[in-house]
């Protein structure tokens, strides 16, 4: 058994820098790295794109990423934990498992964890009385449940351990909770016991530190930005775990970016709720007992984190159609910036209004001046320059459209000195609401199958 | 006197659903008594107002000499639902790091 892993943070989002994960397998030692692809609405794209495919459903990223990691991560056995499975692992894998074979890879191994999709059993369920009551509104799931897109249990750190023990080198989930693929490694090398929630707790607050890449490490830092070297190389975290559940954060020597308990104490803070109360399928963490100290240069430790026992559901994410919405955007410059923009807004909404057209939502913001802070912000005496920016939203798509026809007429029909209209119209994106529900955790099972490449 | 909230404090912010949350941090241990005497749930609710329409929650992290709001509907409905610019709300905390508060006792800035 190690006493000391090194656990590396590819991919804090779909989108993330491609370039991170093949310097975390590089510029430096590491056991394992994990990858976060799945964002809230994330799952519902997948689940489009694997309706019109059914080979498809996966982050496509991780496909040209595995071709220039592969032979790296195979020679030096580091172990990739990913979410990027999104609706279709087994699509993913079966992928993966065809460039391993044209890189002449041999004997890898990939897990995959499956189980977590319900989309299929949500009448099931419902006939089991088992209603997925929105957690935060209370409503039942009978008012969105013709239109739901896509519904997924969020699983914990359990079915990657077992594939990690059944020899998985890579190992790829559907939707897990971000921090699971951190500290799943932790219980699979260390061999903490579930119970022991101390250390659990210690694990999820490492994931939750991991689980943004750049963000813990001198990344949209704001106390004092101007003071991050090189963040055009920016490394990535990496959290090194020990035996006894004590976790030091750091990131590879000669990577830019900076490691130091404001960088993590501002990562610590995003996007959580009651900090006594970090709710996860295997304990829940208090953030009020963590204790960060620098110890080194780039180099975090972190102590002192109390968990106790998890509840006895699992979170499921889910998502509806809602609608349409476009936003039309124009620019306007001096003189009078603001006062034209504010006029051709009126001009806009007078013109819809004569059209007939049944909005939800019209929002104006003016970019440049409010968009931001809202009423917080003071307008300047001298506006340079603003952009008008004109959102829409409706249940109606032909409104929707027709709105992004009244934008460029503008130009020639409203107050002068305006640009900014390259873009051509702007074009209805569905709305893709979201659900959050809770389950019995006896009511799903995660399944684990790993398989040796063909 | 009167502080600007950036002079003392820094912060990050981000959304779950219609929900910002909006965490600071004290930049010296010193800071963060004079954070949780000023910087109430009701201080920052007027703060944002017209921004935030529902409650503010506040959270003391002592430990991290920190504090973290959740600012209820606040995001125009959140997700691809919202139409706002910042629809997750990223510009929250320095929002929150522009209020200005009266302080009654001495601060070493």
């Amino acid at each position: 058994m190690r006493d000391k892993i090194r656990i590396a943070s590819g991919q804090g989002f779909w989108g993330d820098l491609l370039t991170a994960p093949v310097d975390q397998v590089t510029k430096g030692p590491v056991d394992y790295m994990m990858m976060d692809y799945l964002a809230e609405v994330t799952m519902s794209i997948m689940q489009k794109q694997k309706m019109k495919d059914p080979s498809l459903g996966y982050a496509k990223d991780l496909l040209p990423l595995m071709q220039s990691i592969l032979p790296v991560i195979v020679q030096k056995n580091i172990r990739v934990i990913t979410n990027g499975g999104g609706v279709n692992p087994e699509g993913c894998r079966d992928a993966i498992f065809k460039l391993a074979t044209k890189l002449g890879i041999r004997g890898l191994r990939i897990g995959v964890v499956i189980g977590d999709n319900i989309l299929d059993r949500l009448d099931e369920l419902s006939s089991k009385n088992i209603d997925l009551k929105n957690m935060e509104s209370g409503e039942s799931l009978s008012a969105v449940r013709n239109r739901i897109v896509s519904a997924n249990v969020y699983f914990g750190a359990r079915p990657i351990v077992e594939a990690l023990r059944q020899g998985a080198h890579i190992v790829i989930t559907g939707r897990t909770t971000d921090t699971a693929l951190t500290y799943a490694p932790m219980i699979h090398e260390f061999g903490w016991k579930w119970d022991d929630w101390d250390k659990l707790a210690t694990g999820v607050v490492a994931g939750h530190i991991l689980e943004c890449g750049g963000q813990a490490t001198g990344g949209n830092f704001s106390a004092d930005w101007k003071s991050v070297p090189d963040l055009a190389h920016i490394g990535f975290p990496i959290a090194e775990a020990r035996n006894d559940g004590s976790i030091v954060i750091t990131k590879h020597e000669n990577t830019g970016g900076l490691v130091s308990v404001a960088t993590v104490s501002e990562q610590l803070l995003y996007e959580i709720g009651d900090p006594t109360c970090y709710i996860t399928p295997e304990c829940i963490a208090d953030f009020t007992t963590i204790r960060l100290e620098q110890a080194g240069t780039n180099r975090v430790l972190l102590s002192g984190v109390k968990g106790r026992p998890a509840t006895e559901f699992y979170k499921v994410s889910m998502s509806y159609a809602d609608g349409y919405t476009a936003v039309g955007t124009l620019t306007y410059a001096w003189p009078d910036a603001l006062e034209k923009a504010k006029a051709a807004d009126a001009i806009l909404r007078t013109r819809l209004g004569d059209l007939g057209l049944r909005f939800d939502e019209i929002r104006t913001e003016f970019v440049g001046l409010n968009s931001c802070h809202g009423p917080i912000a003071s307008i300047p005496a001298v506006v340079n320059e603003v952009v008008l920016r004109v959102g829409v939203r409706s249940r109606d798509r032909a409104a929707v459209e027709r709105f992004g026809q009244e934008i460029a007429p503008l130009i020639l029909t409203g107050p002068p000195a305006v640009t900014g209209f390259a873009g051509g119209r702007p074009k209805p994106s569905d709305v893709i609401a979201y659900w959050p529900a809770l389950i019995p955790k006896s009511a799903v099972q995660p399944r684990v199958v790993v398989t040796e490449a063909p | 006197m009167k502080i600007e909230l950036i002079a003392i404090a820094h912060g990050r912010s981000g959304d779950k659903g219609d929900t910002g949350n909006v965490g600071i941090i004290a930049r010296k241990p010193e800071y963060y008594p004079i954070l949780r005497r000023y910087v109430t749930a009701e201080a920052v609710k007027k703060h944002f107002a017209g921004i935030c329409l529902g409650t503010v929650e506040r959270f003391e992290l002592p430990n991290l000499c920190a504090l973290n709001f959740l600012l209820h509907e606040t995001l125009g409905g959140g997700g691809t639902v919202s139409l706002k610019n910042d629809a997750q709300g990223k510009t929250l905390s320095s929002a929150l790091l522009r209020m200005e508060i009266e302080v009654s006792e001495p601060v070493q800035l």
